[in-house]
This record gives C-alpha cells, sequence and structure tokens, in this order.
C-alpha cells in the first residue's frame, strides 16, 4: 500500500462511519453533524479520483450552503419552539428489501465494469478544461441554470416579505 | 519541499506529516504568542497606559505565563452540555482556520498544497469553521452562546460574498486561481502589485488603480466580519453575550478558539497580501540576487510575507480599538445594500478594463 491508499481508506472509513451515526443516531443534531463529516470524506474522495474543482464545490455548497442551513432549521424548530423531533425506525421489511435490492445491483456494477485506473500523482487540472466547457459547449444551460437560481432567490424573498406584512 | 523532506528522512508518510505541521510550529503558535502580547500593548498604547508590564523585561514574557496559566486551568465542562459535541467543536474550528494555511503560499520554496483551486479551497474550507461555531453554540447548551454562534454564523456567511466578488475580480484580473501564481505575477517591484495595477501596462494600469483600492477597501472590511473582530465582534459582544459561543469553555478548550481567532487573523492579511500586496515578494529587489546567494531569497520572501501579514494585522487590531461596535441591524446594511453593490460594479469595471 502507498500513501494514497492509506489516505483513500481514512476518508472512506470517515465516509461510511459517520454515514452510519447519520442513519442510526437518536438525536437529530448529532446526525446532522455527522452528516457533515460524510460530505467531507466524500470531497476527500474527489481529491484522490483527480476532481480538485468538483471536490471544493462540495465542501462550499453541501458543508458550507446547505448543511449550514439544514443545522439552522433543526435549531430554530427544535430548541427555540420546543418542537421535540422524534427519530425511530418505520417500515423495516420494505426497506430491506429494497436496499437489498439496491445494493447487489451496485455490487454487480462494481464487479461487472472494467474500471480505468490511473495513479493519483500529478493529475491535471481540471480547472481549465471545466471552465471551457461550461462557457462554450454548454453555455446555454449553463444561462439557463442561472436564471433558474435567480428565480429561486427571487421566489424566497418575496415569500419571506410577504408572511412579515 | 515535499522532495527534500522525503530525502532527509527516507518515509514519505513522515515526510507529509512534518511539512503540513511546519506553518503550525513554525509560524502560528510564535505569531499567536507574539500577537496576544502585542495587542495588549496597542490597546494600552491606546488608551494611554502602559500594558502588562510585570512578567518578565517589559511584560514580554505575559503570553507564556498566560499559556501555563491555561494549560494548569480545570477543565470544566458543564453537566447539561453535549459533551461529544461540547468537546469536538474546538477542533473543528482549529482544524477550519488551520486548514486554510495549506494554499497559503509563505516562500517561494514553501507552499502546503501547489494545487490550482487556492484560493477557491480557502473559501471553502472555511465553512468548517462557520459549522464548529454553530456545534460549540449549539453544545454549550446556553442561550449566550446559541446566540452568539447564530449572529456568528449569519454574519460569517453574509460577509463571504462581498469577499468572494472581490477574490473573483481578482481572479478575472490575474486569470489563475492558484495564490502562488498570483503572487509569481506580482514579481520585481511594488509597482507590479496588484493595488497598483498588476502585470497590466499602459493606460489599463492607471485607470485599475481606483478599482483596485475599492476591491482591497470591501474585501479588508468583510475579512475583518469574517474573523468577527471589531467593529464586527457581535458574536462575542461583551456587554450583551458575555462572550459569545465560547462562553462555556476553559483551559486549553478556550486557548483552541484563542489560537483559531489568531490563526484566522494571519490568514485573512495573508490572503489580502498575496491578492493585492504583491505575496512574498520584496517591493524591491532581493539581497540574494545582488550577492548571488540563492538560498537567501526564500529567507527574504518569508520575512516580507511575514512583515506585510503582520502589518495588516496590527491594522485590524488598530481599528478594534478605535472604532465601537455595530449593531446587528447596522452589520446587515453595510453587507447587503453596501459592500455586494460596490463588489458588483467594481467586478465589471474591471471585467471591461482587462479586455481592453
Amino acid at each position: 500500500m502507498n500513501l494514497y491508499d492509506y489516505i483513500f481508506y481514512l476518508f472512506a472509513l470517515l465516509t461510511v462511519v459517520s454515514a452510519l451515526v447519520v442513519v442510526t443516531s437518536k438525536n437529530i443534531v448529532h446526525a446532522a453533524f455527522s452528516l457533515m463529516f460524510t460530505l467531507f470524506g466524500i470531497s476527500g474522495l474527489y481529491v484522490l479520483l483527480g476532481a480538485d474543482f468538483i471536490a471544493v464545490v462540495q465542501i462550499i455548497v453541501y458543508i458550507g450552503g446547505i448543511l449550514i442551513l439544514l443545522l439552522f432549521g433543526v435549531m430554530l424548530t427544535n430548541k427555540i419552539t420546543n418542537v421535540e423531533i422524534k427519530t425511530g425506525t418505520i417500515k423495516t421489511i420494505p426497506m430491506a428489501i429494497i436496499t437489498g435490492v439496491f445494493g447487489a445491483l451496485l455490487i454487480s456494477i462494481m464487479y461487472g465494469t472494467k474500471w480505468s485506473s490511473a495513479p493519483p500523482d500529478n493529475m491535471p487540472s481540471t480547472l481549465q478544461i471545466l471552465g471551457n466547457t461550461l462557457l462554450t459547449e454548454y453555455v446555454l444551460i449553463f444561462e439557463l441554470l442561472g436564471m433558474l437560481l435567480l428565480v429561486a432567490l427571487i421566489g424566497a424573498a418575496s415569500i419571506a416579505r410577504r408572511g412579515r406584512e | 519541499m515535499y522532495e527534500i523532506l522525503t530525502d532527509i528522512i527516507g518515509n514519505q508518510i513522515v515526510a507529509y506529516v512534518i511539512a503540513a505541521a511546519l506553518p503550525l510550529f513554525v509560524f502560528i503558535l510564535p505569531f499567536a504568542l507574539v500577537a496576544v502580547l502585542a495587542e495588549r500593548k496597542v490597546s494600552a498604547f491606546m488608551q494611554d497606559r502602559l500594558g502588562p508590564m510585570r512578567t518578565g523585561p517589559y511584560g514580554l514574557l505575559q503570553t507564556v505565563a498566560d499559556i501555563l496559566k491555561l494549560i494548569q486551568k480545570e477543565d470544566i465542562v458543564a453537566s447539561d452540555t453535549d459533551k461529544k459535541l461540547f468537546n469536538l467543536a474546538p477542533i473543528l474550528v482549529f482544524a477550519g482556520s488551520y486548514a486554510a494555511f495549506a494554499a497559503i503560499p509563505f516562500t517561494s520554496a514553501y507552499i502546503g498544497s501547489s494545487a490550482d483551486v487556492g484560493i477557491f479551497f480557502i473559501i471553502a474550507i472555511s465553512s468548517l469553521v462557520v459549522a464548529g461555531i454553530l456545534m460549540a453554540g449549539w453544545a454549550s447548551n446556553n442561550k449566550y452562546s446559541l446566540l452568539g454562534s447564530m449572529r456568528s454564523v449569519a454574519q460569517i456567511i453574509s460577509y463571504e460574498i462581498p469577499a468572494a466578488l472581490v477574490i473573483l475580480t481578482m481572479v478575472m484580473l490575474t486569470g489563475t486561481l492558484s495564490l502562488s501564481e498570483m503572487t509569481e505575477m506580482q514579481t520585481q517591484y511594488f509597482w507590479n502589485w496588484n493595488i497598483f495595477g498588476g502585470a497590466e501596462t499602459g493606460i489599463v494600469k492607471i485607470l485599475l488603480i481606483p478599482f483596485m483600492l475599492v476591491g482591497f477597501i470591501i474585501f479588508y472590511i468583510s475579512s475583518l466580519a469574517e474573523v468577527n473582530r471589531t467593529p464586527f465582534d457581535i458574536p462575542e459582544a461583551e456587554s450583551e453575550l458575555v462572550a459569545g459561543y465560547h462562553t462555556e469553555y476553559s483551559g486549553m478548550k478556550f486557548a483552541m478558539f484563542f489560537l483559531a481567532e489568531y490563526a484566522n487573523m494571519f490568514a485573512v492579511s495573508a490572503i489580502v497580501v498575496a491578492l493585492f500586496f504583491g505575496g512574498y515578494h520584496s517591493p524591491f529587489g532581493y539581497l540574494g540576487n545582488a550577492i548571488g546567494i540563492d538560498w537567501l531569497i526564500p529567507v527574504e520572501q518569508l520575512f516580507w510575507f511575514t512583515v506585510k501579514g503582520t502589518f495588516f494585522v496590527i491594522v485590524q487590531m488598530w481599528l478594534r480599538w478605535t472604532l465601537p461596535r455595530l449593531r446587528v441591524d447596522q452589520l446587515m446594511n453595510v453587507c447587503w445594500k453596501y459592500l455586494i453593490p460596490y463588489a458588483f460594479v467594481n467586478l465589471i469595471i474591471v471585467g471591461i478594463l482587462t479586455l481592453l
């Protein structure tokens, strides 16, 4: 095993263990915080796959954005308005069947695919390529997504204002 | 750097660990030692006092004594706190602020990671600090802590927007996200620094200067808010919230928050220096070049980087003891009604100028 293997197993362990805590924890704040470690571990795996830009985007969007929003939501509803959020296990048998089928599918794909593996040393940066593709080939989709986000932003602001008046 | 260390030690993993721990032991800890004392001395001089004078000559050993005291303090964990998160939070906050140092070029010979995403990584990883502060505030089970951490998080994520817009402006100007490449573009003399129009030539360079200045001011103000320094220190406003999110912490855990704050202060100053003030480059040639000693150049670069970074830290302290604290609504007004529109206009103008 070389250095990258150790790093891979470190991040994989972090991802899997924290994901287990997310699903098993009874305390919703603990679940939310350990989701952060899951997302962080996945970002580390992206780096090992040579997707440096995606890894940073993963941190900035999921940890810096979505997770913080989620925590705000959980904290404001749980501690301040005194609403107890209960977590528990329901519908065990159908879930077991679905996860079993899905897991079997994943494993069969994992063993069926011929993976191209390259050593992670000196991977080229994806930054320039990504930027060029986004603004040439996929420029229409890129602009449309921008419009969509703008509409969502204006919508959120207008809903928030309407409630206050 | 890694290659040299690997050659000396022989084991790749140990070499990486040592290289990763270098900024902490060579830089942040000594810096925090000096900066804490400097802050007390600066505040004392501004208020016409002497500051700490008893420990050591001229009070120079005061911080050492403080640290010895902090180590001996009892580690108090109140009974109703969420113990796991309470213990994890200071580590997370410090890890977040330390991780930012990975992409900061100290000299041309040492940078933690020369990955192309550089400054983008720094913006992203600071969200760990945000999560850590939220964790500390929540786990303390104390209304002052929770309010302080909520304020802090709201403030940090609001002020990230103008800061990111200014960074985007600089990225557009230089065409790279890597701070070391950005620094290399501002080489040789101080008129090549980005604040003086960077590596552009002719009329564009002169036209750029006022907009660079505006960008610098916006970035500096928002970086003050991001590290919770006065006039933006409402998260730990002593008169309202005791000490904000670290009210319940004592001993070394409190020291971790303190260390993270000082590491953050230097980190944002270092980013300001790398973006606008030529990074580790000397404002006028190198002595190493003049007398032909190659290894002297990185040492000189480290010297210049430290001097410039420390200068901006001193300015932060100066502001702290000069300006009163903002109210919450004023804080949000400054960000959303002034800084963000100005940053957008600045972005567009600089964009047009770079195309010229």
